[in-house]
Order: structure tokens, then C-alpha cells, then sequence
């Protein structure tokens, strides 16, 4: 039995003549210690799809089933590292690990607990942070926190929304290297969102592109059958890597160009209109007038 | 040493002292000067124009109390006020002096004397005066966030509770102290009868009022913040799967705190201006009453001596002011956004 199954799943926000179709027939099955990433476009849909899965939001039509069991709100067995870090901000690095550890593990002992605690943060190397609040963190770090908090409570589905999207090529590096190797020891299922191709192609065992919103859908799935560890420089020479790099991103790009086109089909021409200096730019200042008075 | 300077002209609120500090230390002089003319020298300026304005102006207009008092004259009286509270003080300590003198002799002479320890009981100085007023308006103060707090966290949780009690508040948010006053007068002349409790009838009565005037302010601020606590850390809250109380105590509360502090920090400010009208009507032995009592017995003086209770009470109001913005930055995780 799949650990995760989604079956025609679509949700919109918004009613009436405001609804938006965000997602549209989702079917989604991950096997358990299963590393799989969802590619996409920002806007398509892909914080809607974690949020769903994670219990935070609930689908308008279809059903999310763990473990054969519907999904109702959230649970300790699916933890979150949310695309903005979202650690408290009041907290030090390891009030926020701990307030984890202390929900997840209530029955423990203080030394257990703290034990727990430091733990993990030294296995995201933030133990000489561990009495910095997040605001004197650079974002690497705080990224880093925000896993630390999710890995604590040992969930047995780890969903990543766009984890590293927010940092500099170099400590992307490292994190993903840091996430994959945790993954490695206890074979964690992981969901990872990512934007990056190169990102999933690392770390997955398994690609699936989201198509663009509105009614985004899954595309066809991209198996990864390199072999880990994986070293990024050597992926470059890697005949395999190569082509299904290509596809993907092939995919991607027809679907991006699908868009486009269907995009420019009714816009409206500048060109068309004549150009008079001076005129274009109050008329233009009016009808900015009407739209926000 | 700068650093403590500097850090020391911001927490006090005198901003104006930056520059100086760094003129000393030789830094950028043409600046610092520049920046001093515009934060010293235009206010200095303007300060000297008002005095010559007050004291050329009252010079015009006779009263039945004589001239209206220039600056000079409120001056005086400021020492004189001052004068008079260090006299009932030497006063009082020479009372004192003489009472432990004559029980100590009484007790040489017969060790089972009986002996009296009694207060002395001078008339309220000035500064004893603000120091009522100032035991008032925390009591008030006290009393506001107390039923402030728990409400407006209360209303920031639930809807459905805010929709209820939204006209009532909007309704006895603008009333004034002084409708206030003969209400909560009558009130607790019924319910409080003991009247040899430590507190005295007119201090509860002043208290209440500037609670009733000053608890809005704290009240809404804090329903809105709650109500308004970034979806972020409510959704850490829900994945966590954190209690009630835990939400409340961990995440609600922390993210509210600074718009708490702002809510308190406009009650106290409310209630410290509240508080001279309604001492002044209850007769509760602060401000309020030195303003009311110059008034009644017009001397010659009274007028001068109430533009020093002017003064007080805004210098007063500027500190707690002040103050209140200190406690705010050091509970607030986010110390950009204090003004
Ligand atoms: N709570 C919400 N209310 C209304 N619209 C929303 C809400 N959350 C997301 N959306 C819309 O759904 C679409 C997808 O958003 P999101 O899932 O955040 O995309 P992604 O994570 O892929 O960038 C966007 O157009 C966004 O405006
Ligand atoms: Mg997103």
C-alpha cells in the first residue's frame, strides 16, 4: 500500500466571479522512503498542494489519503519546512527546535527532551546559534532551523516547500547535501517542492512537474536512476543526468511557451494604437486612476 | 563612553543630544553642527518666541486674580512650591526628632511607659501631591489593563464575541471623564462603606474613572492584534498541534505583544490626562485637587502656581511616555517598527 495517495484532487480560492482554480485533478501515490520532487513555476500551485497534504488546508473535491486513512488537519506524521522559514521570531534557535520536541515527545524527561533537541540542531551544524533568535540569522541558517524543527519531531513523511529557493547557490550546495545525507540515514519519505530542476534531480528518485496554474495538474512523472550519492560535478558528465535534464526541462518549457502564446492571443497592442507623445502617458495615468479609486 | 552616550540620548528620548555627543568626539563637525541647528537651535528658537509671546501677551490681560502670570512668575512660584516642600519636610523631621526625644526619656525614667507613636500630619506638599496623582494613575492603569487585557485577547480569539461586545465598546469609548465621575462617585459611596480601609473613598473613586477612560485603547489594540497574528506562525501552531493555551501563551501572545504595548502605552497616556479632571472633581489629594484648591482660595499666586501644575503634568506625561516606549522595545522581537 502507497503511504500517500491523492485521488482527483482540486481546490480554488475565492468565490464567484473572484474564484480561482488553483489545482485540478491531482493524483499523486508515494511509496514509503520514497524521495520524490514536484517542479514548478512560481504561482502554480505548489504551496496549495504541500498545504493540503499537510492537513493545513483541505481539498474542495477528491481525497488525500495517509496511509489509507483520510487526511482531517494536520498531524505529527508529516512535518512541514514552510517555503518562508516560518520559525518564531521571539524564540531562540533552540526554544523553536524544543517547542517541537516538547509537543511531539511530551511524556519524556527534561534531559531526554534536551538531549533530543540539541541533537538535531547539531546535525544542521547550528549548535554555535543555538541562543540566536532568527532575526540575527542569515537565511541559510534560519532554512536550517526550520528542517532542524521539522526532523525533531521525527515525522514519517518530511514535506519540503521550496526549502532552499530563498539562498545563495553556494549554501543551497551545502544544504541540499546536508538533507539529502539525514534523508540517507533513516530513509525519511520526502516530498520536496523545488523550482530548480538540477535541485531534484540531485536529491529525487523521482520528478514530477506541475503544470501552470490556473488548474495546474501533475505532469508525467521523470524517473532519476542515478546512483547515490549522487556528486553534483560528476552529474555534469552523467549521460543519464543529461537527457532526463533535458526532458524536464524540454516539458517545462513547451508548457511555458503554451502559455505564453495563450497569453499574448488577447492581449492588447501597443503597437496598434498611434503614439503621441505626451497624450499616451496622461491617458494612461487616468485609466491607473480608475482602477485603484 | 560614546556608546553609553549615545545610547543613553535615545532611551531618554533626546534624540537632540546625538549630535553633541558625537561633535565631541571630533566626528564630522560640519554635520553634527548642521544637525544640531536643526534639532536644538529651530526648537530653541521657537520656545524663546512662545515666552516672549506669553510674557509680552500676559502682561495685557488683567484678571479678577490680578495679571495673568508671566513666565518669570511661574518660575517663582516653581522654587516657591519646591521651597515649601522641603520646609514641611525639615518640619516633619524635627516633629519626628522631637516625639523619638521625649519617649525616649519618658522610657529612661519608667521602662513600662506607656509611650505614643503618632504621624505627623502636615498639609500635602507639591511634590507629594504628584506623587498621589502618580499612585492614582497607576492604580487606574492597573485596573484598565486588567479587565483590558483578558477581553481583548478574549475578543481577538472569537468573532463571534467581538461582534457582541464591538457596540458597546465603540459606545463608552468616547465618554468623557466627566460623566464618568458622578456614576462611579455614586457607586462606590454604595458599595464601599468601610470607610477606614487603606484606601481612601476619592483615590478609588479618581482610579476608576481613569480606568473607565483609559482601558479602550489597550482593549481594542489587543483584540486587533490577536485577531491579526501573521498566518505563518498559526500555521507552525496547527503543524506542532499545540494546545489552546499553549497557542495562546507561545505564539498569540508573543505576536500581539507589540501592539499590546501600544494599546497600553496610549491607556496610560489617556489616563494620566483624565486624571486631573477627575481629581479634581473628587477631590482625591493630587494634581487635580492643587489645581481645583489655587482655583477656590485665588491668591494672587494661584494663577501662576496652576501653570506649573500645567507643566508638571505635561513633563510628567512625556516621561511615562517615554517609559512605556523603553518596556515596549525590550519585549518586542521586532525592534524596527517602534516609533
Ligand atoms: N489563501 C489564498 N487565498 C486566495 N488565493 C490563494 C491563497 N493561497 C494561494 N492562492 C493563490 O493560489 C495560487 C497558487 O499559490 P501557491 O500555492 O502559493 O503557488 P506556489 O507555491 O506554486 O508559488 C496563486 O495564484 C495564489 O494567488
Ligand atoms: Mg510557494
Amino acid at each position: 500500500m502507497a503511504l500517500l495517495e491523492l485521488h482527483n484532487v482540486s481546490k480554488g480560492f475565492g468565490e464567484g466571479k473572484y474564484r480561482t482554480e488553483v489545482l485540478k485533478n491531482i493524483n499523486l501515490s508515494m511509496e514509503e522512503g520514497e524521495f520524490l520532487a514536484i517542479v514548478g513555476f512560481t504561482g502554480s500551485g505548489k504551496t496549495t498542494l504541500i498545504k493540503m497534504i499537510s492537513g493545513l488546508l483541505s481539498p474542495d473535491e477528491g481525497e488525500i489519503l495517509f496511509r489509507g486513512n483520510p487526511v482531517t488537519g494536520t498531524s505529527h506524521e508529516r512535518g512541514v519546512v514552510f517555503q518562508n522559514y516560518s520559525l518564531l521570531p521571539w524564540f531562540t534557535v533552540y526554544e523553536n527546535v524544543a517547542l517541537a520536541v516538547n509537543e511531539r515527545y511530551p511524556d519524556w524527561t527534561k534531559e531526554t527532551k534536551d538531549i533530543h533537541t540539541r541533537k538535531y540542531i547539531e546535525m544542521v551544524n547550528l549548535t554555535p546559534a543555538l541562543n540566536k533568535r532568527p532575526a540575527e540569522l542569515s537565511g541559510g541558517m534560519r532554512q536550517r532551523v526550520s528542517v532542524a524543527r521539522a526532523l525533531a519531531m521525527n515525522p514519517e513523511m518530511l514535506l519540503m516547500d521550496e526549502p532552499l529557493s530563498a539562498l545563495d547557490a553556494l549554501t543551497r550546495g551545502t544544504l541540499q547535501q546536508e538533507i539529502i545525507n539525514i534523508w540517507t540515514k533513516d530513509k525519511r519519505t520526502a516530498l520536496l517542492i523545488t523550482n530548480d530542476v538540477d535541485e531534484g534531480i540531485l536529491m529525487a528518485d523521482r520528478i514530477i512537474p506541475l503544470t501552470t496554474g490556473p488548474n495546474a495538474t501533475l505532469g508525467p512523472e521523470f524517473r532519476i536512476d542515478i546512483e547515490r550519492p549522487r556528486d553534483k560535478t560528476e552529474l555534469n558528465d552523467n549521460e543519464e543526468y543529461k537527457k532526463t535534464r533535458n526532458d524536464i526541462i524540454e516539458y517545462l518549457m513547451d508548457m511555458g511557451a503554451e502559455v505564453k502564446t495563450k497569453k499574448t492571443t488577447n492581449y492588447r497592442l501597443p503597437e496598434l494604437k498611434p503614439i503621441m507623445p505626451g497624450k499616451t502617458f496622461r491617458k494612461r495615468k487616468e485609466e491607473d486612476k480608475l482602477k485603484y479609486f | 563612553m560614546k556608546a553609553i552616550a549615545l545610547k543613553l540620548c535615545s532611551v531618554t528620548g533626546m534624540k537632540w543630544g546625538i549630535p553633541f555627543v558625537k561633535l565631541f568626539s571630533g566626528e564630522e563637525v560640519l554635520e553634527q553642527l548642521k544637525e544640531i541647528w536643526g534639532t536644538v537651535g529651530i526648537p530653541l528658537i521657537a520656545i524663546v518666541t512662545f515666552l516672549l509671546i506669553w510674557h509680552f501677551g500676559a502682561k495685557q490681560i488683567d484678571t479678577s486674580l490680578g495679571q495673568v502670570p508671566g513666565p518669570a512668575m511661574v518660575w517663582e512660584q516653581t522654587k516657591a512650591l519646591w521651597a515649601e516642600h522641603v520646609d514641611e519636610r525639615i518640619k516633619a523631621d524635627e516633629f519626628y526628632a522631637r516625639q523619638d526625644a521625649r519617649n525616649a526619656a519618658k522610657l529612661a525614667k519608667n521602662p513600662n511607659a506607656n509611650i505614643r507613636v503618632v504621624d505627623y500630619t502636615g498639609k500635602p506638599t507639591y511634590i507629594d501631591q504628584i506623587f498621589t496623582s502618580l499612585k492614582t494613575v497607576f492604580m487606574g492603569f492597573l485596573i484598565a489593563s486588567l479587565i483590558a487585557l483578558p477581553i481583548g485577547i478574549i475578543c481577538g480569539l472569537s468573532k463571534k464575541i467581538m461582534q457582541a461586545l464591538n457596540p458597546m465598546i465603540q459606545v463608552f469609548k468616547p465618554v468623557s471623564p466627566l460623566a464618568w465621575l458622578p456614576i462611579v462617585t455614586m457607586i462606590v459611596s454604595a458599595v464601599y462603606v468601610t470607610n477606614d480601609g487603606w484606601l481612601e473613598k476619592s483615590f478609588i473613586i479618581s482610579a476608576i474613572t481613569v480606568s473607565l477612560c483609559s482601558l479602550w485603547a489597550t482593549l481594542i489594540n489587543t483584540a486587533l492584534g490577536v485577531s491579526s497574528v501573521n498566518e505563518d506562525y498559526i500555521n507552525v501552531a496547527k503543524v506542532l498541534q499545540l494546545s489552546p493555551t499553549k497557542k495562546t501563551f507561545k505564539i498569540v501572545l508573543p505576536a500581539t505583544l507589540p501592539l499590546i504595548f501600544t494599546g497600553l502605552r496610549i491607556s496610560l497616556g489617556v489616563g494620566w490626562m483624565v486624571l486631573i479632571a477627575a481629581e479634581m472633581l473628587a477631590q482625591n489629594p493630587g494634581l487635580g485637587k492643587f489645581v481645583w484648591d489655587e482655583f477656590q482660595n485665588g491668591s494672587s499666586q494661584s494663577l501662576a502656581r496652576i501653570m506649573v501644575a500645567v507643566f508638571t503634568v505635561g513633563i510628567i506625561g512625556f516621561i511615562l511616555d517615554r517609559i512605556m516606549v523603553e518596556l515596549q522595545k525590550l519585549v518586542s522581537f521586532d525592534k524596527k517598527t517602534i516609533a
